[in-house]
């Protein structure tokens, strides 16, 4: 194939660069905006060159709030423009709550469809970076507990491109959660020829398997994977599926993957109670009882306040603590 | 003026070690009015335009009975909930007629009397107080933002648009209303600090009626005015006196254009009096005295007006009678639009949620409809 030939590889990053710069390209209406994005590139150079590029008009370096941010992007949008917001970090996005509660997600509903608003708000999201207090929440709860909002996350440099492309060219508000420590994660891609990810809301089986199925997206997908290749020497055949979109949330797919497996753990970074493995659970034992050889388990964050960095490896799910949940599914039936 | 045009500040202003200190800005030129600026009753009244004054005058009245109706509709269980702009009625009129066609309002929940006035159908203006779940119309056909309850939230949305226009290269002004209290909120800080860095053409109306609900200005702030809020982002602060009209039109197109120019926003304090409680569920008697109301009702902006003209003979009798003839059948077409019983479809709660439903939205608009089919049986 002619596009292999030309693949490299190419960091998570890069992808997302790349995306924002086609989308740019392609559609004067889309403006990035944000803390540090124009000179600087951004704090993790997501939004590296392009200011350079495309002016600071299209890439602005705006006052340091966030609520600003996100309610000057709501007027943008309103008048046409397709903003694509950077939160520098996922804690730093609570200033913006009240403009993405009261009005991001409900604008579309409160003028019957008149005032769509096509706003990207990329949080780059959760742990494992060393990084302190206030640097390394997983989010993603709050967002999906809001009717209006998308919220996806890409767990592969492809998916990166694709579900940003994806992202802003959906006519609704998406939450787009960058997994900061997959940032500098390396695959062989090919950015003459990236591939688009279909509408938002569907999932990827990364991993074929029989036994069990782990659930889980984001940061997690490299350590559920892992933890597959480890549980093949306990004789564990397990399936991995990536959620990609946690809204729209594809109950199709995951609920086909249980009912072959019989069994599912879900993983994430996020706090367990109340987390989004609750109510993916609940959906599972909705749509699959009859098919369950045992209660669908979760491995995730602690419900702790993020830990500091010389004690975060305690706190998010990694390979043992998943191997551990396999375990506790009733194999003995 | 702005900030840009002031010494020592501008595009290259950094920190400079001792003992080069920059100069710091006068802020005497950003605060022209020692007073709320006046013009009725003054000099600078001769200049009027009778015209337009008379136009104003029959807004003003239009503006009070629709206040009085709207409140008789809360009465009648027609109107959930209606903030009364009775006293401020010279803010929202001129707030209205100083727009071009393709500007934008921004109004808060209380201003729905300036959305009327810029041409919308009394109606939709009421539609969220009436109790539906939709604002009732599209703000891009008639560019009038959404009313917005939480406080300030719609202020940097105008600061957005403004800006957006103005990247276009569009003649759009946004001009931004709110009250007293709401400048206390985080998002007043930010709109205009926004607003002043990218010198977009906005306009921000802060109509002090003296009360957010019970709590007096006194309590809201210590500035020694809400104009003097504006030299601190580099923008000028004006203080008028919101109960006249002629002031209010003036100051207001003043800032409008100097916005259209490309000279960036203005804050504007228009000192004004909520004759009425916060809302028809609020009780005015338990947080201020009769007296204090009595006091500004010598200063009604209706009497204001009133008397101006028919002192100057711009105004008689006939022209006084027809302006309430003109309210009355307003608010007489607005009574028996409310009282038709509005028709609401349950199922419209799934259909604008997202562009497309998502599977959950499906299911439950699902269930909905089958708990409303076996209700009809």
């Amino acid at each position: 194939m002619a596009t292999a030939t030309a693949a490299k590889p190419a960091t998570m990053a890069q992808a997302l660069n790349r995306a924002l710069r086609d989308a740019m390209a392609e559609d004067p209406t889309v403006h990035l905006m944000g803390e540090d994005v124009g000179t600087l590139g951004g704090v993790f150079r997501i939004t590296d060159g392009l200011a350079k590029e495309f002016g600071e008009d299209r890439c602005t370096d705006t006052p340091l709030a966030e609520a600003g941010i996100l309610g000057t992007a709501v007027g943008m949008a309103m008048y046409g423009l397709r903003p694509v917001v950077e939160m520098q970090f996922d804690a730093f996005a609570y200033p913006a709550f009240e403009q993405l509660f009261s009005h991001v997600a409900k604008m579309r509903n409160r003028t019957r469809g008149a005032m769509p608003l096509p706003i990207t708000i990329r949080v780059p999201y959760g742990g494992g970076i060393g990084g302190v207090e206030h640097h390394s929440d997983s989010s993603e709860a709050y967002y999906m507990a809001t009717p209006g909002l998308h919220v996806v996350t890409p767990a592969t440099v492809e998916d990166a491109y694709g579900l940003m492309r994806a992202s802003i060219a959906s006519d609704d508000p998406v939450i787009f959660m960058e997994p900061k420590r997959l940032y500098w994660s390396k695959a062989d891609w090919n950015p003459e020829a990236p591939t688009a990810v279909g509408p938002i809301g569907s999932a990827a089986v990364r991993r074929q398997g029989a036994s069990a199925t782990l659930i889980t997206y984001g940061p997690s997908v490299p350590v559920c994977l892992e933890a597959a290749e480890a549980a093949r020497e306990e004789g564990w055949d397990l399936e991995v599926v990536d959620l990609r979109s946690l809204v729209p949330f594809d109950e199709d797919t995951v609920a086909a993957s249980v009912r072959r497996t019989g069994r599912a753990v879900v993983v994430h970074e996020s706090t367990g109670f109340g987390g989004p493995g609750g109510e993916i659970a609940a959906r599972i034992t909705e749509r699959c009882f009859h098919h369950l050889e045992a209660p669908v388990l979760r491995v995730a964050g602690f419900d702790i306040p993020y830990p500091p960095p010389m004690l975060e490896k305690h706190h998010l799910p990694g390979v043992d603590r998943i191997l551990d949940a396999v375990a506790r599914l009733q194999w003995e039936n | 003026m702005t900030v840009q045009e002031l010494p020592g500040a501008g595009a290259d202003y950094r920190p400079t070690p001792p003992p080069a200190w920059r100069p710091r800005i006068d802020a005497a030129p950003l605060l022209p009015d020692a007073e709320p600026h006046r013009v009725l009753g003054t000099p600078a009244a001769d200049r009027l335009d009778p015209d337009l004054m008379r136009r104003l005058y029959a807004e003003l009245v239009r503006g009070r009975r629709y206040n009085a109706q709207a409140t008789a509709l809360t009465r009648q269980g027609r109107l959930a909930v209606y903030p009364s702009t009775v006293g401020q009625e010279a803010c929202e009129i001129a707030a209205a007629a100083v727009l071009e066609e393709q500007d934008w309002l921004f109004p808060s929940y209380r201003d729905t009397l300036a959305a009327v006035a810029r041409g919308l159908d009394p109606v939709q203006a009421l539609t969220l107080l009436r109790g539906d779940w939709h604002t009732g119309y599209d703000p891009r056909e008639c560019r009038i933002a959404p009313l917005s309850t939480p406080l300030a939230t719609q202020l940097p949305h105008a600061v957005g648009l403004a800006h957006a226009a103005r990247l276009k290269g569009d003649d759009v002004v946004a001009l931004a209303m709110i009250g007293d209290g709401g400048t206390s909120e985080g998002d007043f800080h930010e709109a205009l600090n926004f607003a002043a860095v990218w010198q977009a053409p906005v306009v921000f109306l802060v109509q002090n009626n003296g009360f957010a609900i019970s709590v007096p200005l006194a309590k809201q702030t210590a500035a020694p005015s809400l104009a003097h809020k504006a030299v601190g982002y580099g923008m000028p602060g004006r203080l008028v006196d919101g109960n006249d009209v002629a002031a209010m039109h003036e100051v207001l197109s003043e800032a409008v254009a100097k916005a259209r120019a490309g000279g960036g926003p203005t804050l504007i304090e228009a000192v004004t009096y909520r004759m009425e409680a916060h809302t028809n569920a609020d009780d005015a008697t338990r947080y201020r005295t009769d007296a204090e109301v009595e006091a500004w009702r010598a200063h009604d902006p209706i009497l204001l007006l009133e008397r101006e003209l028919t002192q100057r003979g711009h105004l008689d009798d006939e022209g006084i009678q027809a302006a309430r003839d003109a309210a009355d059948a307003m608010a007489s077409d607005l009574r028996d639009a409310m009282n038709a019983e509005p028709v609401l479809d349950p199922m419209d709660l799934f259909t604008h949620v997202y562009a497309e439903q998502t599977g959950q939205l499906r299911e439950q608009a699902a269930l909905l409809r089958a708990e409303l089919e076996a209700e009809e049986q």
